[in-house]
């Protein structure tokens, strides 16, 4: 096998500066995506840093009513976590609608938005893959792509995120810290995860050498009516189709915040801002979400097998919509 | 009889397999044992021009690396895809190339990554379609079935019928995707072959051997303890096992050779994509005029094998005017080969959904239509049944399932988002028994020890044996003991076509008899090394029958079709059999599930897509390949009648392993229908085909 050294860091300071002093290196957190793309021969990293031992398991409420995640909670733990279940349901939702039981006890939050797509393409070292190799073309274009972008595709790469979680993250307005060579800093999770361009080997906006320490649910949305929903081939242990969390408040019998992400459509969580700002001030009828969510997909470049994306989402999202819009109103779910 | 057979015994490997002590082929660890790692072609057809083994041969801990250059010559295979590392020919992406040997699994598989193989490709053609250029009637479909049969003036009925139904279907490539892989450990000693080998039948893996190695087949020695589950992609000795023998000969090291998964959908068979037509033609009262289903299939290069998905409907249904046709087209794909029901599940699927649009035509219900065209004696031989109990089993489903009273009109009930929807199909699988061989010793301390190279993958095959044995004897069941899965053992057949409880049945219970008459006859103590009796069924099991034996069953479905994604949950599988006498009802009802839980994973979930750039199957992992999960499954049953039938061995048993797959995909479409009004008909139904199935009924 290909060797790597195996470093096991106790604190963040530890870690970013074995990550510097060892060329090559993969923070390992989970490893229920890393090491099965070692095991492809996708990932050759010289050394791995264990970064689960870590500090950063907890779930702690911050003074400003925030909720901070450490980046090495398990995911099974956050989605049962009390404050998670109630003030972000979409997130809880989200994170059970992904992997298997066993998968979610392993992977942890920061693992979780660093997993690569599952595109068979980007995962067989025996076709080409801009993501894997850059330049080497994509398979997947004219190949099979049912599972692949609708939305900001390039010519390098049609790539999807595979994230459950991050979608719900997208939709919270949540924040990504990151800490690193350069300093601690934070990124809005929507930003935090790339659109292919010429690039598709970059996932993500993290800086080299930097680590998640964790994830921030803003006080903003805590509480407010939110959900996830995920179409699939079966009915657990697969990838969406198409997926979508909806964060919405209503005031005064209009749309006073609408969060809006869908999953599975894009190389990364696809907030729909155009829907949200024509959703913004509207009263919350069927057809107001048709026509904002219409708006949204209007952008939408389906490939050759993956046109039903399209009608799908927007299908998720006006029943994700009128649902809440029916909680909020009810006060119950119906 | 003192009443073992039919009792819900346990399985008597379960412990074992549970604490994870049974041991499988690939956990023999041999002293010194080296680990392989094949690798496969990167063209879809095409030569070797050149394997540069310098950087694997670099690879700390790599052995040897074998390949077309280097490998012992083999004798010519009677299965093409045996003959590995033969010649620089590639006749299919996957097809192995080398195969580098190493002290670990971890450094075979770097050593595999670093094998530099260079190709001349050639242009390759893996798309099949109807009307391919390439596609003929073979001399006979799989199974040593007639390829055509024909009767009367099927077009001309057609043409004239009141009612008709035209139709085609798609049924995609599927893979068995056993859970545990192809594997075997192989070594030398003193000129023997000793091989651990995860097969459904170690007799037929020794016959291989011998021949591609040439030894006498006494110096060989085949076991399979254990064997993960097959569903037909280990009836036949796969490559692993040649290529085990010959690196273990090579290195003069034990060595196992465990497929990748990755590895499996291009080498260890699959279930060819099927095209159907169906044309049925029926007089006003539903019965059947005409009856012609024409199946169109791919083969690979090397092997023809062609899928003989138009054989049921040479059993199922009176009709005077027939044809049923097998076609197929050789392409550059991998050798498809045996799954779970071959021939039965994809041609049930498409007959039974024609079925259920006739009785759709006529405005009868589809039980009733059933009914009215079940026939006297097979359509096709014109033999009358051994014992044919399908009416009974529709009867009973539905009394069970609570078919009366439906409602008939398609897409009419909701519930909030949900469509919901009722299907019906029947289900049969032909009575196969081999000869076999089976001894049975008496010991002195009251016990009895039955052997046979019978082979359990996972059936309980064990258990079920002990059974028959043990009323033979007149014993108690726990004074049986029982050997299979070993060559050294009285030769057997395989566990494969329904057939092994049968075939090795028949010789277990011939052997206890005999067994018993002579402990009857027998004074005194038994002598030290106890009292013997052999049993050999040839000239009695494979006796022509004069009559068609068939299983048959009825499988009821409850659907909700989700209209916002498409997605079909299946709230109720109810399963109906008439399959003989029923030997051990929990292995059984676990045999009737598996194989319905099969069914919904091909109605719903399952499938293997052609890359027609690439040429190979694009699903290589389970995480990719959709098998049902135990989410998928809500309320699942299965029920048998007491079927009396003296025709067919002394169990009076037939064959239970594959019928629960071969109705199920046709019930759970039909109640697809049934609750959308909306007519699928390529599998599997998967959200984006239901979902633009549902917008394009509502433009």
């Amino acid at each position: 096998m290909k060797e790597f050294a195996y470093v096991r860091a106790g604190s963040v300071e530890e870690a970013t500066s074995a990550f510097a002093s060892h060329p090559g290196s993969r923070y390992l957190g989970g490893g229920t995506n890393l090491v099965d793309l070692m095991k492809l021969g996708v990932e050759t990293p010289a050394t791995l840093i264990d970064v689960t031992r870590l500090p950063l398991d907890t779930i702690d409420e911050l003074p400003d009513g925030a909720l901070r995640v450490g980046a090495t909670v398990r995911n099974s733990d956050l989605a049962a976590h009390p404050l998670v279940r109630d003030r972000y349901p979409a997130l809880s939702q989200a994170l059970l609608a992904g992997a298997s039981g066993q998968l979610r006890n392993a992977a942890t939050t920061g693992g979780n938005l660093l997993q690569r797509t599952r595109c068979p393409y980007f995962q067989d070292l025996s076709k080409p893959c801009n993501k894997r190799e850059p330049g080497s073309g994509c398979g997947a274009r004219d190949g099979v792509h049912r599972d692949h972008a609708v939305l900001g595709h390039s010519a390098h790469c049609i790539a999807t995120n595979p994230s459950d979680m991050a979608v719900a993250l997208a939709a919270l307005d949540g924040r990504v810290e990151l800490d690193g060579p350069e300093g601690a800093r934070s990124v809005e999770a929507v930003d935090f995860h790339r659109l292919p361009g010429d690039r598709p080997e970059q996932d993500t906006e993290i800086r080299p050498g930097e680590l998640i320490t964790g994830v921030v649910l803003p006080a903003a949305t805590a509480g407010l009516p939110s959900a996830y929903r995920k179409a699939r081939d079966r009915a657990s242990y697969s990838f969406a189709l198409a997926s979508v969390a909806v964060v919405l408040r209503l005031e005064g019998g209009v749309v006073g915040h609408a969060g809006l992400a869908f999953g599975a459509l894009a190389h990364r969580p696809w907030r729909a801002r155009r829907a949200e700002e024509a959703l913004l001030g509207a009263a919350p009828t069927r057809a107001a979400f048709e026509h904002a969510v219409e708006l949204e997909l209007s952008e939408a470049q389906p490939l050759r097998d993956n046109a039903y994306k399209v009608p799908l989402a927007r299908n998720l999202a006006v029943d994700v919509l009128t649902r809440l819009t029916d909680t909020a109103l009810t006060g119950r779910a119906s | 009889m003192t009443g073992s057979v039919g009792a819900p015994a346990e399985r008597r490997e379960g412990r074992e397999k549970v604490g994870g002590t049974a041991r499988y082929a690939a956990e023999f660890h041999d002293p010194g044992r080296a680990q392989a790692w094949p690798v496969s072609a990167r063209v879809a057809r095409g030569r070797v021009t050149g394997v540069d083994t310098a950087d694997a041969l670099a690879v700390p801990g790599v052995l040897a690396v074998l390949s077309h250059e280097n490998a012992p010559r083999l004798a010519e295979p009677d299965d093409p895809t045996l003959a590995v590392l033969q010649n620089p020919r590639v006749p299919h992406r996957g097809w192995f190339v080398a195969l580098v040997v190493a002290e670990t699994l971890e450094a075979a598989r770097a050593g595999a990554a670093a094998v530099r193989v260079t190709y001349d490709a050639e242009a390759h053609d893996v798309v099949l379609t109807a009307s391919h250029p390439g596609v003929y009637v073979p001399e006979e479909a799989s199974g040593g079935q007639p390829a055509v049969r024909e009767q009367g003036d099927p077009d001309g009925a057609f043409g004239s019928s009141a009612a008709r139904v035209d139709v085609a279907y798609r049924v995609p490539p599927l893979h068995n995707h056993p859970m545990e892989p192809h594997t075997s450990t192989a070594r030398w000693e003193d000129g023997r072959l000793l091989v651990h080998t995860s097969s459904q039948g170690t007799g037929a893996v020794r016959v291989v051997l011998a021949k591609l190695f040439d030894l006498p087949e006494e110096r060989i020695v085949v076991t399979a303890e254990h064997v993960g589950g097959g569903f037909g992609s280990k009836g036949t000795p796969r490559p692993d096992v040649v290529l085990a023998a010959m690196a273990a000969r090579e290195t003069g090291r034990p060595v196992t050779v465990a497929l990748p998964r990755r590895c499996l959908p291009a080498v260890a068979g699959h279930r060819a994509p099927t095209l159907h037509r169906l044309r049925l033609g029926a007089d006003e009262d539903g019965r059947l005029t005409a009856l012609v289903h024409e199946v169109t299939t791919h083969t690979s290069r090397i092997k023809e094998y062609v899928e003989h998905a138009a054989v049921p409907a040479r059993v199922m249904y009176a009709a005077p005017h027939r044809r049923t046709v097998h076609r197929v087209a050789a392409l550059d794909v991998p050798s498809p080969s045996w799954m779970r029901a071959p021939g039965q599940a994809p041609g049930m699927y498409a007959l039974e959904s024609a079925m259920d649009e006739l009785a759709g035509e006529l405005g009868m219900d589809p039980i009733e239509l059933r009914v009215r065209n079940e026939p006297d004696v097979e359509p096709d031989s014109g033999k009358p049944f051994s014992s044919r109990h399908l009416i009974d089993c529709l009867r009973e489903g539905s009394r069970r399932f609570g078919w009366d009273g439906r409602d008939p009109r398609p897409g009419t009930r909701r519930d909030g988002p949900l469509l919901l929807g009722t299907g019906v199909a029947a289900a049969t699988y032909p009575v196969m028994v081999s000869p076999s061989t089976a001894a049975a010793r008496a010991l002195r301390d009251g016990t009895f020890l039955v052997r046979t190279n019978a082979t359990d993958i996972g059936t309980g095959a064990r258990t079920v044996l002990a059974q028959v044995g043990a009323d033979a004897l007149g014993v108690p069941l726990e004074r049986v003991r029982i050997e299979v899965g070993s060559t050294e053992l009285p030769s057997a057949p395989l566990a494969g076509d329904s057939s092994g409880t049968a075939s090795w049945g028949w010789a277990v219970h011939d052997a206890c008899d005999r067994l018993a008459r002579r402990l009857a006859e027998h004074t005194g103590p038994l002598p030290e090394e106890g009292l013997d009796a052999r049993a050999d069924t040839k000239g009695v099991a494979d006796a022509e029958s004069d009559f068609a034996r068939h299983a048959f069953g009825a499988h009821f479905a409850e659907v909700a079709v989700d209209t916002v994604t498409g997605e079909v949950r299946v709230g109720r599988l109810l399963g109906v059999y008439a399959a003989g006498r029923i030997l051990n009802a929990r292995t059984a009802r676990s045999q009737f599930v598996g194989g319905m839980t099969m069914g919904l994973g091909m109605a719903l979930t399952e499938g293997s897509t052609m890359d027609a750039a690439f040429g190979d199957f694009t699903e290589s992992d389970l995480a990719s390949y959709h098998v049902p999960v135990h989410a998928d499954i809500a309320e699942i049953e299965a029920h048998w009648l007491d079927e009396e039938d003296s025709r067919l061995n002394p169990m009076g048993s037939k064959g239970i392993g594959e019928i629960g797959i071969v109705g199920t995909p046709a019930a759970i479409g039909n109640a697809v229908h049934h609750a959308t009004g909306v007519r699928l008909r390529e599998l599997p139904l998967t959200p984006d085909r239901v979902l633009s199935g549902l917008l394009d009924r509502r433009a």
